[in-house]
């Protein structure tokens, strides 16, 4: 079990950069999930990190050692790969075993680890089987067996999840949390899936073109997103984000109109913002309260909630979710309202600027 | 070493690209009858597994010592070795020997003579009568091998073009007549030509069917005419069944519904054949063609075991002429066989480089 | 039977037989007999005794004249039908030959001899095998010693040929470094050097490193195939990547990814390879010529070369001695027709 600790790690492919600088440090034991769109650069640092891509700057250190130079073999760090990456020619104990024969380990011992990790992941009555016998999550979970014999510094994760079915999905994921509270190594989680992040992670790192966006716990990020980009992409359905101003008093002000309360100051006088406002922090009012007023598009009852999606004037598109089962249609006109407390605002760089906001008034 | 595998045409792509379908990772468990197989052949793998286990720790101390970066180096070096030794530094030396003189074998014991090799080759009163020429069995030589090459030629494209026509119908048992086309081709040129040199001998099987339908005895190996005509035979029905594959292959690249079309245009058989199939068929045609060209320059095994090169000089080809004025004749002339075969080299790499030229057009 | 009678009646399709059919199939009628006949020929011939492949026009099957052993001759005699003037037809031994005339004896009761023209008599005869054909060469003329050289260059070389050109294949599928289109380029260039064009020089390698008339001066110029490393090469390209990272990850070493994860996985080219290897080296010819010259070092091909020159052709010995040389290739064909054809047929290789 070790840390690990990058500073200004670059890569680039010719003239492409993929990582620009990624400085990153994560404690023992912890559990971080690297998430971000495509092309992103997160499957990159996780392949600079096992040693299977070389840097074009900064260092790795694993356990205060720097091992920016060591080849992945001697790195002593283990990884789940996306195609799970089984030897089809070996059977599901040789696959578990490969790792431990190379590492010298006595015959006695390697049997002892692969039937504990098999015995853990159910994996006992395949032992003798080819990968190619096995169902998708067997095969997973053979993959994750492969990497838990070996007892690594740190493991890694590539996606591991995203060759399943939804429902294995879930059920792997739910496993993968409980894995790893019982085995409690250092892990480290690529995807591109939030709620697998969200999740699994004690923190989730977000990468957007090779740089981190923000670190923090899923629900920091999903309280707090210090940018327009995590504020977008964490949570679903997506964040609102509105176009919006502050007047010359520091208020601000959606498609022309004064947002009662909300003073994100005058130093952002005159210049366009974001507001951004989750689905569930919109709620229906009383007329003269609105902050808005829209018309419904379309409905989406799933039973326990309901998502309206509405437009209004200026171009105003809204995702309202609702609690329960709301009797709501096509074509309502609906005020609403933004809970004050959870408003967040963006200024033209996409920084989240902190809100004034006047005290709350009991709704 | 043979000249076969040498100068063996380049790997086609359409090939490789099957080979991507197939899955390393086999999708269907094992069949249990499998067991036992897998038993049979245990001491085998435990053999090879400990020789891996042998070689690991001297591999790995290699790879400590030079890094992983270089261990591509490590695992070319034996074949690259093989290659130089045996390739490489032959082609030098055999420039050497060909401005060399002299009957010793030791490069640095020949007297340098400069083009003197080349000049006496290729002196000659008439470069299309051998006779006048100064070393006319070289000559001989080349007009032989012209003369076979060509009616090879011909002869191989087209037996083997209608052979794989025949085949990519829908014929009954297509895969034991495939095969019957294609088993001589695994047969060694002497053993080939010993078979036919059994049927055409003096009182041979031909002879007796000649003589049993009211014909006179032909001595085939007497005549210089026949001799070249079997030479020709012989070796297209040891080798057609190579080139029918590969035809064939082609044609069954060709999309079944372009045929589809020209049925239901009512295009009849023959301009079916000829202005769909054969222009289809072109690009592998050329290919074959070309590897025909070069694999009849180099002949050399079934003829001089079915002939002798004889009688006298009449089928006696270019590498024959190098082989015996190296190794058969009593005064060993090594640089006059060099002289030659760098001659005969020459015309090979031009030929090679069109082949590859064809094969790459095909691909693309 | 019927099967067979099919086969050459009907087509896969439905419908008629079309004349386009027909020329088809006569087409391969003729090329059945063509290209097996003379094999069948040869095997046939083989088991002759001298005297049966003496004759002319030659018999179909192996036969011999009976011969039977008569009471008060030492020797076999053989055994002849003879019309009798009173219309019979009895076989009768002869015992020696005076011009036109036959002394011959019946060998139910040996004291009476008869005498008879020898153009009346014909002689009876036996399918009989000579597999004294086979037995005498491999005992006498040390064929068995040849027959082993062979045995022992083919597996030998291909075992080498497996080993190094995989080596080499791996190092070119696997790795990015500096000069690996130059080591491209070389394996591209060998393809275009034929041993024809350098059999002096590398006769001069060969002689320098002390090894002519020994079995390796031919196993080892030809070990290094440019063909195996093409083939190779493009199989283990379509290893998965990943597989050869996650055994870098299971800290295996190169040479352990080499020989625990790629070679397994590229068994099926391998064997392609391996037959290719066995069938260049069992036919091999030119190169063997020139370097062994001393019968003991013979291979199968060479001395059966000899074989036909120094004797003055002995065909049964020699007939024989050919399909000995031709069994394993043809039995290797049998099993593997399949997977060779379309083997040769996916890479344009022979």
């Amino acid at each position: 079990m070790a840390g690990l600790e990058l500073r200004a790690i670059r890569k680039d492919y010719g003239p492409v950069a993929v990582l620009k600088g990624v400085d990153l440090s994560i404690a023992d034991g912890e559990f971080v999930v690297f998430v971000g769109p495509s092309g992103c650069g997160k499957s990159t640092l996780l392949r600079v990190i096992a040693g299977l891509e070389t840097v074009t700057g900064g260092a790795v250190t694993i356990d205060g050692q720097d091992v920016t130079r060591v080849p992945a073999s001697d790195r002593g760090l283990a990884m789940v790969f996306q195609s799970y990456a089984l030897y089809p020619h070996m059977s599901v104990y040789d696959n578990m075993a490969f790792a431990l024969e190379n590492m010298g380990v006595a015959k006695p011992e390697i049997d002892a680890r692969v039937r504990r990790a098999a015995a853990m992941l159910r994996l006992t009555d395949y032992l003798a089987r080819k990968p190619g016998a096995l169902s998708g999550g067997q095969r997973q979970r053979v993959a994750i067996g492969r990497a838990i014999v070996r007892d690594p510094k740190i493991f890694l994760f590539d996606e591991p999840l995203s060759n399943l079915d939804a429902e294995l999905r879930v059920a792997t994921r739910k496993e993968l949390a409980a894995l790893h509270a019982e085995i409690g190594g250092t892990m480290i989680y690529v995807t591109h899936d939030q709620v697998e992040a969200m999740t699994l992670a004690d923190r989730i790192v977000v990468l957007n073109g090779g740089r981190i966006e923000q670190v923090g716990r899923p629900l920091d990020l999903y309280n707090e997103p210090a940018n327009l980009f995590v504020a977008g992409f964490i949570g679903s359905p997506r964040m609102n984000l509105l176009p919006a101003g502050v007047d010359a008093v520091g208020a601000l002000t959606l498609a022309g109109r004064a947002l009662a309360g909300v003073t994100p100051g005058a130093q952002l006088a005159g210049e366009a913002v974001t507001l951004g406002v989750r689905p569930e922090h919109v709620g229906l009012c009383a007329a003269p309260e609105a902050d808005a007023t829209v018309a419904v598009d379309l409905v989406e009852q799933l039973g326990g909630e309901t998502f309206l999606y509405a437009s209004g004037q200026a171009d105003l598109k809204l995702t309202i979710r609702l609690d329960g089962q709301v009797g709501v249609g096509r074509g309502d006109i609906l005020p609403v309202r933004f809970d004050r407390a959870r408003l967040h605002v963006f200024d033209a760089a996409g920084r989240a600027r902190p809100l004034g906001l006047a005290p709350r008034s009991p709704a | 070493m043979t000249a076969n595998h040498r100068n063996a045409g380049t790997t086609r792509p359409a090939a490789h690209r099957n080979r991507q379908h197939r899955s390393p990772e086999p999708m269907t468990s094992p069949a249990p009858s499998a067991a036992p197989v897998r038993a049979r052949f245990a001491p085998f793998e435990r053999l090879g597994l400990a020789l891996v286990r042998l070689f690991d720790p001297p591999m790995r101390a290699v790879q400590r010592l030079v890094g992983v970066g270089r261990m591509p180096y490590v695992f070319l070096l034996p074949n690259a070795l093989f290659f130089g030794v045996f390739v490489f530094l032959p082609i030098g030396i055999n420039i050497v020997f060909s401005v060399t003189g002299g009957t010793a074998l030791f490069p640095s014991q020949r007297p340098y003579v400069g083009g003197q090799q080349y000049a006496y080759l290729l002196d000659c009163g008439s470069y299309l009568e051998p006779a006048t020429c100064r070393e006319d069995h070289f000559w001989r030589g080349v007009a032989n091998t012209l003369k076979f090459t060509i009616f090879q030629m011909i002869a191989m494209v087209l037996f083997s073009l209608a052979a794989a026509l025949v085949l990519n119908r829908p014929i009954r048992g297509r895969g034991f007549f495939r095969a019957v086309f294609f088993f001589p081709v695994l047969l060694s040129p002497v053993v080939v030509a010993l078979i036919w040199k059994w049927i055409l001998q003096r009182d041979g099987l031909l002879n007796a069917v000649l003589t049993t339908a009211g014909g006179e005895k032909i001595l085939f190996f007497v005549d210089p005419g026949w001799a070249m005509f079997w030479s020709v035979f012989v070796s297209v029905w040891a080798h057609m069944g190579f080139y029918t594959l590969i035809l064939l292959a082609g044609l069954q690249a060709i999309p079944r519904d372009i045929y589809e079309a020209a049925e239901m245009d009512g295009t009849r058989p023959w301009r079916t054949l000829v202005r769909i199939t054969l222009p289809l068929l072109w690009p592998n045609l050329l290919v074959v063609l070309v590897l025909v060209l070069i694999r009849s320059v180099q002949v050399f095994d079934e003829v001089f075991v079915l002939t002798g090169g004889g009688p006298g000089t009449a089928t006696m080809m270019i590498v024959q002429y190098i082989y015996t004025t190296a190794f058969a004749n009593q005064v060993q002339n090594f640089g006059l066989a060099a002289a030659a075969s760098v001659l005969l080299g020459l015309v090979l790499f031009g030929l090679t480089l069109l082949q590859l030229y064809f094969t790459r057009r095909k691909a693309a | 039977m019927t099967g067979i009678a099919r086969l050459f009646t009907a087509r896969r399709g439905v419908g008629r037989l079309h004349w386009t059919d027909w020329v088809s199939y006569a087409f391969l009628a003729v090329a059945v007999v063509l290209m097996f006949g003379p094999v069948l020929w040869l095997v046939l011939s083989s088991f002759k005794t001298p005297a049966a492949l003496l004759e002319f026009p030659p018999t179909l099957a192996p036969v011999a004249q009976k011969e039977v052993r008569v009471e008060g001759y030492p020797q076999p005699l053989p055994l002849f039908s003879v019309p009798m003037e009173d219309g019979t037809v009895r076989q009768l031994a002869q015992v020696r030959r005076v011009g036109i005339i036959a002394q011959m004896v019946d060998p139910a009761s040996p004291a009476a001899t008869v005498r008879v023209p020898v153009d009346k008599r014909t002689p009876v005869r036996e399918v009989a095998f000579a597999f004294e054909n086979y037995i005498e060469p491999l005992a006498k003329f040390d064929f068995l010693r040849f027959l082993g050289n062979s045995l022992f260059v083919t597996v030998v070389a291909t075992l080498i040929t497996l080993v190094i050109n995989s080596m080499a294949a791996y190092a070119l599928s696997v790795y990015e470094f500096k000069g690996k289109s130059l080591a491209m380029l070389g394996v591209i260039g060998t393809l275009m050097i034929p041993i024809t064009i350098i059999l002096v020089p590398v006769y001069l390698v060969v002689t320098e490193m002390g090894l002519v008339n020994s079995l390796w001066a031919v196993i080892l110029p030809g070990a290094a195939t440019p063909t195996g490393v093409f083939l190779l090469r493009q199989y283990m390209l379509t290893i998965p990547r990943d597989l050869i990272e996650a055994a870098r990850m299971d800290k295996a070493s190169e040479w352990r990814i080499y020989a625990r994860i790629v070679m397994p996985l590229s068994l099926p080219a391998l064997a392609v390879l391996a037959i290719f290897s066995i069938m260049w080296r069992w036919n091999d010819f030119l190169w063997p010529l020139a370097v062994l010259t001393k019968s003991e070092v013979h291979t199968l091909q060479i001395a059966l070369n000899a074989f036909q020159g120094e004797l003055q052709t002995q065909w049964h010995y020699l007939l024989a001695m050919t399909v000995v040389t031709l069994a394993p290739v043809a039995i290797v064909f049998a099993f593997l027709q399949r997977f060779i054809t379309t083997g040769i047929a996916n890479t344009g290789m022979k």
